[in-house]
């Protein structure tokens, strides 16, 4: 029953929902009036074995509420749920075994104590036999730039060096699945490739299936072969990221200094959002190359300055949206 | 969604639970004293204010002796083993589960998360959340008082009441765990009822150590069947002392402590679980 085959999908999602009752206090009385919030809205899709999927969507869209569901966090409100052949929320303790999870908002290291004592509890606390704590150990110092760190107080790591960490922590007893909640969030770009170096190795080697959500559209890009979109509680889409930026019609943003201050140009392939003094933002496809673009304008004009703004997350979606 | 009743238990009421429970407590327990060991001084302090904060207690206690000769018809010695005995029992409770209070703060700012990713029972983990060994001072205090008591207290020793004494302390401070752990899950709920608990553990404790004559008999009443503190030291106690109880209640009652004890911890026990699974964390 609990044995999972290879053909069976690594996590199993059908029809779940989660309802949330809130109380909200009517304006100008002590009156508290309830009512119920679709958190997720019935959500189906499973991912196999060794997979890396990106799951996003704005603030508040349920991808939270989702993976909370997945580690059994949060009882689901309807639908069936299935990590590893088990039922997440029924038996939480023995798929935490087989799980690990990192909450880039929260983390699981001890404060005050050096990075290695934590280890040390994740070591005891899942019975992690000697030579694979090692062997995990001596892999996610060498890959995650951990050596120096060990032996800090965690309360003097830095935000990216605690992420790390935490990282680490999550992959010592050698998860079959590891679900990342904004993983990158608030780490410098050198942190931030690191990161995501360290999880494309893992993937690659140990076949471990990723479930990644980000606010961060590069995570996805370097990182996964699917996305799957999440809005109101509902999957707006699931598949490659290119087709997400087709559906939703998503543009990029040239932001360009002249030299002087100059009436909205006009250049093929581009459209004028607007200008501020000598800078101007010119929104062109997503999927189109900057390069034929800046030649044109620089044909034209001598240019001073540029950059090439990524499409929001949340615009991609709003557009969908639109489109829908 | 649940059918199967005793479905959710196959993960955690497995026959090793209560050993894993255990050993998680302990596992957590060290690393909370080496973070506190990382504050020497500071850890020094609080256990040398702590340890006088409790000596002053029973001081008043004594101040009181010197103006009056009994206090509800027990001597000075009687007070105290009432006093050491309630005294020892919550300080047991509250060193080995005095955090639990602590737990509406991290379901209100959804730390118990990261908790209950791990594959270690959350009860225990939250149990040794912020152990504290500074809270020994007052179970050797509670302890030290008792000793006094035992040495000026007049009581026939006979083999049931020698028996008595130590079960009395035990059952005690079962009984104590039962009402932080009842508080604990009731804080799932109520987001922060630290306040609730605190005078229920810190109340009732202060309650019991003074004879059950001088209190309202409705209070001795509730503290008897509604949260049953009455067990943990007043019922064997007035039968060591050789004293009537206020309540009349027959002469085995005073021997329930023990079956009255593990009926608490099974309800909050149930009271636990169902906290747990009415989680419901928090936005991100």
């Amino acid at each position: 029953m609990t044995v999972t085959d290879s053909a069976e999908p690594m996590i199993a999602v059908d029809g779940v929902e989660k309802v949330f009752d809130v109380r909200r206090k009517v304006a100008g009385t002590l009156r508290r009036e309830r009512h119920q919030v679709r958190a997720v809205d019935g959500i189906s899709f499973t991912v196999p074995r060794g997979e890396m999927v990106g799951y996003i969507g704005p603030n508040g869209a349920g991808k939270s509420t989702t993976i909370k569901m997945l580690t059994g966090i949060l009882s689901p409100s309807g639908g069936r749920l299935r990590v590893a052949g088990i039922d997440p929320s029924r038996d939480r303790t023995r798929l935490a075994r087989r799980i690990g999870v990192v909450f880039g908002q929260r983390t699981t290291l001890w404060w005050d104590l050096p990075l290695r004592d934590s280890y040390e509890l994740v070591r005891r606390m899942y019975r992690i036999e000697d030579p694979r704590y090692a062997r995990n150990l001596d892999a996610c110092v060498e890959l995650l730039d951990l050596g120096p760190l060990l032996d800090v107080p965690v309360r003097q790591l830095s935000l990216g060096q605690r992420m790390r960490g935490d990282i680490a922590a999550a992959l010592l007893h050698d998860p079959e699945v590891l679900y990342l909640d904004e993983p990158t969030i608030g780490l410098d770009v050198i942190s931030k490739a690191k990161v995501r170096d360290f999880l494309r190795t893992v993937n690659a080697e140990r076949g471990t299936t990723v479930l990644l959500t980000t606010h961060d559209l590069t995570d996805i890009e370097t990182l996964c072969s699917r996305v799957m979109v999440i809005d109101h509680g509902r999957l707006m889409y699931d598949g490659g990221l290119d087709g997400l930026h087709a559906v939703g019609e998503s543009e990029r943003t040239l932001v360009v200094d002249f030299a002087h201050e100059l009436p909205p140009v006009e250049v093929p392939g581009a459209r004028w959002v607007r200008s501020e003094g000598p800078r101007q933002w010119l929104a062109f496809p997503a999927g189109d190359s900057a390069a034929p673009l800046v030649t044109a304008l620089a044909a034209r004009h001598p240019l001073v300055d540029l950059s090439v703004r990524e499409p929001a997350i949340e615009d991609v979606i709003a557009r969908m949206y639109g489109a829908a | 969604m649940e059918a199967e009743p005793r479905g959710g238990a196959a993960g955690e009421r497995t026959p090793g639970t209560v050993a894993e429970s255990v050993r998680a407590y302990r596992l957590v327990v060290r690393m909370w004293m080496r973070s506190t060991m990382s504050y020497r001084a500071s850890f020094v302090m609080t256990a040398f204010g702590n340890f006088a904060a409790t000596a002053l207690d029973f001081l008043t206690i004594v101040l009181m002796f010197s103006h009056v000769e009994a206090l509800g018809g027990f001597s000075l010695p009687e007070v105290a083993f009432l006093y050491g005995t309630a005294s020892t029992s919550f300080g047991l409770a509250d060193l080995l589960m005095g955090s639990m209070d602590r737990l509406g703060e991290r379901v209100r700012d959804g730390t118990l998360d990261t908790l209950m990713l791990r594959p270690v029972p959350v009860l225990a983990q939250v149990a040794a959340d912020r152990f504290a060994l500074r809270r020994l001072g007052r179970v050797v205090q509670g302890l030290l008082v008792l000793g006094w008591a035992l040495w000026r207290v007049d009581v026939h020793w006979t083999v049931l009441n020698v028996a008595l004494l130590p079960v009395t302390l035990v059952v005690g401070a079962a009984i104590f765990c039962a009402v932080y752990v009842a508080g604990g899950a009731f804080q799932f709920w109520a987001g922060d009822a630290a306040q609730v608990q605190n005078s229920v553990t810190y109340g009732g404790a202060t309650l019991l150590q003074y004879p059950p004559g001088v209190f309202a008999r409705d209070l001795v009443r509730g503290v008897t069947f509604v949260v049953p503190l009455a067990f943990v030291n007043w019922l064997p106690a007035l039968r060591m002392l050789g004293r009537p109880d206020p309540l009349g209640l027959p002469g085995w009652v005073d021997f329930a402590g023990a079956p009255v004890a593990l009926v608490c911890c099974a309800l909050s026990g149930l009271l636990w679980r169902a906290g747990v699974r009415s989680y419901r964390s928090t936005g991100s």
